[in-house]
């Protein structure tokens, strides 16, 4: 007897939550944040107040480490099990998009009105992602550290020029006080070369590919311009102003704070690392000038609906649900990021007026350029970092370049140009 | 009469001991660093790596990093997936394998050497280089199991299974083991009128205690260890992913060192618990092969 | 060796066939994919059909030419040379990027030597490659003998009737239980330019006389740093193959000798070597294969850096595959490295032949 009334309770409770599942239609959704509790939590609240919010759909999340989650993307496309919601790094966007892992992303302009124009991912006329937030990149130094060797402050309208910046890393050498004078990150290694280090090149002149065509390097990468920011980039490793590429990445997460660098060339996320170690007097300065004007890196993460996904609507609802400053606010205060419209960054603790680090938004909103939207950028970017390295390591910067310029083009050209 | 020999032998077993120790210490230091360090703040780790302190639990220690580390990700998922998939692909290697080798050493048949030469050819394969034609080919393989038939591997414990069971080392090592095993035994044993099934089984298996011993210990480490780019591609789903892709949910861009030193640590225990064992059985079967030459 | 005793076509195949089944299906029959890749203009991500393109990628690798340079020469004919007193040449990139010579455009200066007052240059197609080969050579040649060598020594100190010997066994071998990702950071700890374990250590052993050396960031040590290391952490694993050759050697053998009245190094010599050679040729196999799959290291501890030091085949194979993209240009290095590493062990199996 009692087994029989198990079983049928049993079954009952399946039907019942066959029904349920039935009215809402489930959309999976992968998530690079494996690992960073904070994120899975905003994260999990946002899907939960969504899931309760309307009875269309239910967003089930699957996380995965951020050093493989690309791979594991292209893995699935492949192997045709994409999930219908997609995490994707910005400038990684186009590739997926021209290749057809993404559709676009039906959302309409009020939603992303008064975002940052960097946290919107454009293709080909189309909305393909939209991000939360967006990273910035800072030159760290402490207050005191301006006060000793006599610097003048740098400000978004009046940044360093480049004999000022290279002034000041002279001036820190000189005091004998620091292992090294600028730490640039050499340590991490990946995508953090073209997202910090290509803005110098543009602000020298240069460009990874030629903008105005996306379909070569040729004048850009080894224009006279990009020969003279390599000369300079080298300069830096050979003078002594910077650790080379053997850099280690626990240098790159501690010296500056343990005070072995005076200045760091950092990211807003770090900045959280840096007040907790109890650096009170820490600064952060707006990139230098070095001819073209000042620039940073600019394009984060963004959400994006993969073109194996039955429901796009049901998406971009979510999507639509994430956007909430509400949401931008608490993804701000829990891992540091810059909140995509300023109404959300008023809602944070350091972002809004006054707080600590209420510069970033203004340098993301200023001085950001996103990497060059193409289909061809995740190869480019890879040939970009290990010239960068070469030249760093005293490699013949024309040559390098030269080389670099070669096989971006032999890339471009073996597919066809990308679509331009 | 032997005060000057046993003096002599005192000294010549205490010098023994000395380079036993001397070597051990150049094996041992990363280990301490990692066990040592597991126990230790981040900014102490990284200031105790410049000098003797790396290798001495001093300073604050306490056991935070493992609470931390078990927060952060399901370690006991991760690490009882992993020795699931180990412990059923190094049972089965050692069979198939095995079995393959008995065959090539001690049977004669038509495409002996060409099946063998081509098996020690796949031993030069990357896997790095199959990874994509592999993934192409298990996500369109069929398989009947509890809920009929199904379409595709990805997501499951047999993807990480079935395609490891048979490798050339494995195959290779049993071969070059079986050589030396003597055959007039197995040529008395046929004239006889055993069967080769029962031959494998009753004479040459458990002769090979030393060689299944370092087959199953060659083989969980790489089961273990190395187990990062494939499961990497076809595993996407957390309930099945193994400890070296969860060694990813430690790397975030402010690495927490401790924590890492402390999820190695934890992992590493399967693998030294496994070695420990087999040991025991690796010495007693040597033991029990005086038999042979 | 053929005896009606052990012929037998059933069961041989019968035996063979699971296992063989199993490798083939998920080992060579990729493998041949891979190959017929190598064939094409297969992109990794691409919305593009794939299209065959025969050698061309196998050629875009391999091609080399060598380019003579003639010294630069001022309005009097003179030699034009630098301060050093050194001659001075025109730049390699006058003639890979000129228009006159569209056979060498995109390649690049691999080595050059000096013939009289011209210098000799040789370019290739592929300069990364190239370097990648040699490295990949230079690696498996070093680290045959020294982990080898280094596992044999390790066995033998082992394998002796001590109490506790069990507890040394089992050190000796922990490096190998640790992954070759978690062995690489913790010796990028180690090998640390500034106030790294290994240069504080050598400047105590030395009163302060040793120069802090940036191991990793040099070309003239890093690669040898990583061997070491690499053949440090497989001592163990080769360790035990060598133990389960040692102790299968027939202990009456060892009695024999003994009543012979034969030294250690005799013994070695004449009993324990001779009895060790399927054993030999088994790590000798095996350390080679493994050398010529370097990967984890590198990428962990250098990225290929600096200035190329460190390129291994393998390393190319996934940065290209997988980095860039390149499905096809992956593959075609990981078929020359097949083809390579099978001419190596021909030559070894013919060197290491059962003489009967």
């Amino acid at each position: 007897m009692k087994p029989t009334k198990t079983l049928l309770g049993a079954l009952a409770a399946s039907t019942m939550l066959a029904g349920a599942a039935a009215a809402q239609t489930e959309l999976t959704m992968w998530y690079h944040g494996a690992g960073n509790e904070v994120e899975s939590r905003v994260l999990n609240t946002i899907i939960e107040d969504f899931n309760a919010g309307q009875s269309d759909w239910t967003v089930s999340v699957e996380s995965f480490p951020q050093q493989s989650y690309n791979d594991s993307v292209v893995a699935a496309a492949l192997a045709g099990n994409l999930p219908c919601i997609l995490d994707i790094d910005g400038p990684v966007m186009p590739n997926w998009a021209w290749a057809g892992y993404l559709q676009p992303l039906p959302i309409s302009e009020e939603a992303i009105d008064g975002h940052l124009e960097s946290t919107i991912g454009r293709w080909n006329g189309e909305i393909y992602s939209v991000g939360l937030w967006d990273a910035a990149v800072a030159l760290y130094t402490r207050q005191s550290t301006l006060d000793e060797l006599g610097l003048r402050t740098p400000t978004l309208e009046e940044p360093w020029s480049k004999d000022e910046f290279m002034a000041a890393l002279e001036a820190a050498k000189a005091s004998g006080e620091y292992d090294y004078a600028l730490d640039l990150g050499t340590a991490w290694t990946g995508e953090w070369y073209p997202y910090a280090y290509s803005p110098f090149l543009q602000s020298f002149g240069g460009d990874i590919v030629d903008r105005s065509s996306y379909t070569t390097a040729e004048g850009a990468l080894n224009s006279d311009a990009a020969l003279e920011f390599g000369e300079w980039w080298q300069s830096l490793f050979e003078e002594g102003y910077a650790p080379g590429t053997s850099q280690d990445p626990a240098d790159r997460d501690n010296g500056f704070n343990e005070g072995r660098y005076a200045f760091s060339w950092n990211g807003n996320w770090a900045a959280a690392a840096t007040l907790e170690a109890g650096v009170d007097d820490v600064v952060f300065l707006p990139a230098p000038d070095l001819g073209n004007g000042p620039i940073i890196g600019a394009g984060s993460w963004q959400f994006g609906v993969s073109s194996e996904c039955a429901h796009p609507e049901g998406a971009a609802a979510f999507v639509e649900h994430a956007l909430q400053d509400e949401y931008l606010a608490a993804f701000s205060d829990g891992i540091g990021l810059i909140p995509a419209t300023r109404e959300a960054a008023q809602m944070t603790e350091n972002y809004a007026d006054g707080g600590k680090l209420a510069v970033f938004f203004d340098l993301s909103s200023e001085q950001s350029l996103v990497r060059p939207v193409t289909p061809g950028y995740v190869v480019a970017a890879k040939v970009f970092e290990k010239a960068l390295a070469d030249i760093a390591n005293g490699a013949d910067v024309a040559d390098t370049l030269d080389a670099a310029v070669d096989e971006i083009d032999r890339d471009i050209e073996a597919n066809q140009g990308y679509g331009h | 009469m032997a005060t000057v020999t046993s003096d002599n032998r005192g000294l010549r077993l205490a010098a023994r001991y000395l380079s036993l120790v001397l070597v051990s210490l150049i094996f041992l230091f990363p280990l301490v660093f990692m066990v040592v360090s597991s126990l230790k703040p981040d900014h102490q780790l990284l200031a105790d790596t410049s000098s003797i302190r790396a290798f001495l639990p001093v300073g604050d220690i306490s056991l935070d990093n493992y609470v931390n580390a078990f927060e952060r990700a399901p370690i006991g998922r991760f690490m009882l997936n992993s020795v699931f998939v180990t412990v059923v692909t190094v049972t089965a290697s050692i069979a198939l394998c095995s079995l393959a080798a008995f065959s090539f050493v001690f049977l004669e048949w038509t495409g002996r050497n060409v099946l063998l030469s081509v098996i020690v050819a796949t031993l030069i394969i990357p896997f790095e280089t199959i990874a994509v034609p592999l993934l192409l080919f298990v996500s369109k393989l069929p398989w009947i199991g509890l809920e009929g038939l199904e379409i595709g591997w990805l997501n499951t414990y047999r993807v990480q299974i079935i395609p490891w069971m048979v490798d050339a080392l494995t195959v290779f090592l049993f071969v070059q083991f079986f050589k030396d095993l003597p055959r007039e035994l197995i040529e008395a044993a046929r004239v006889e009128g055993a069967s080769w099934m029962l031959i494998y089984r009753k004479i040459v298996m458990p002769l090979s205690g030393p060689v299944i011993a370092t087959a199953a210990i060659l083989k969980s480490l790489v089961m273990y260890n190395n187990q990062y780019l494939w499961p990497l591609i076809v595993v996407q789903d957390e309930a099945h992913r193994p400890v070296m892709v969860g060694l990813g949910y430690f790397f975030q861009l402010q690495i927490a060192w401790g924590e890492v030193m402390a999820y190695l640590t934890l992992i590493s225990v399967p693998v030294i618990a496994f070695y420990l064992v087999l040991q025991r059985a690796f010495i007693s079967s040597i033991a029990s092969t005086g038999v042979k030459g | 060796m053929s005896s009606k005793l052990t012929r037998s076509n059933r069961a041989g195949w019968l035996f063979a066939l699971p296992g063989f089944s199993l490798l083939f299906l998920f080992i060579i029959v990729p493998f041949f994919f891979a190959f017929y890749l190598s064939l094409t203009n297969q992109r990794l991500v691409s919305p593009n059909p794939t299209e065959f393109v025969g050698l061309e990628n196998y050629s875009n690798l391999l091609s080399l030419a060598v380019v003579t340079l003639e010294p630069e020469r001022d309005e009097a004919g003179e030699i034009v040379r630098d301060e050093d007193g050194e001659i001075a040449y025109p730049r390699v990139r006058s003639i890979t990027r000129s228009d006159d010579y569209p056979q060498y455009r995109g390649m690049g200066e691999w080595f050059r030597w000096h013939w009289g007052d011209d210098a000799k240059v040789v370019i290739a197609s592929d300069v990364l490659f190239m370097k990648a080969l040699v490295n990949t050579l230079a690696f498996a040649l070093f680290i045959v003998p020294l982990q080898g060598g280094g596992a044999l020594l390790l066995a033998l100190l082992i394998n002796q009737k001590l109490r506790g010997i069990n507890a040394f066994r089992t050190i000796y071998f922990l490096p190998v239980v640790i992954s070759i990702v978690v062995i690489s950071l913790l010796w990028r700890f180690i090998y640390s330019g500034n106030d790294g374990l290994l240069n504080n250590i050598l400047e105590a052993l030395t009163f302060g006389a040793f120069t802090p050396i940036d191991w990793l960031g040099r070309t003239d040590t890093a690669l040898g740093s990583i061997i070491v290391m690499s053949a440090w952490q497989g001592m163990g694993f080769h360790m035990v193959i060598w133990l389960a050759g040692l102790q299968s050697i027939p202990g009456t053998l060892y009695e024999a000798a003994a009543i012979e009245g034969a030294s250690k190094w005799q013994t070695f010599r004449y009993v324990t070597w001779p009895g060790l050679r399927n054993t030999a040729v088994l790590v000798l196999i095996v350390i080679t294969m493994q050398s010529f799959a370097v990967f984890a290291q590198v990428d962990v501890m250098t990225n290929g850096g600096p200035l190329d030091a460190t390129q291994t085949l393998v390393f190319q194979t996934v940065e290209r595959g997988y980095g860039k993209q390149d499905i096809s240009g992956g593959a075609t290095i990981s078929v020359i490295l097949f083809l390579m590493v099978l001419s190596i062990s021909a030559v070894q199996g013919y060197l290491t032949r059962e003489r009967r």
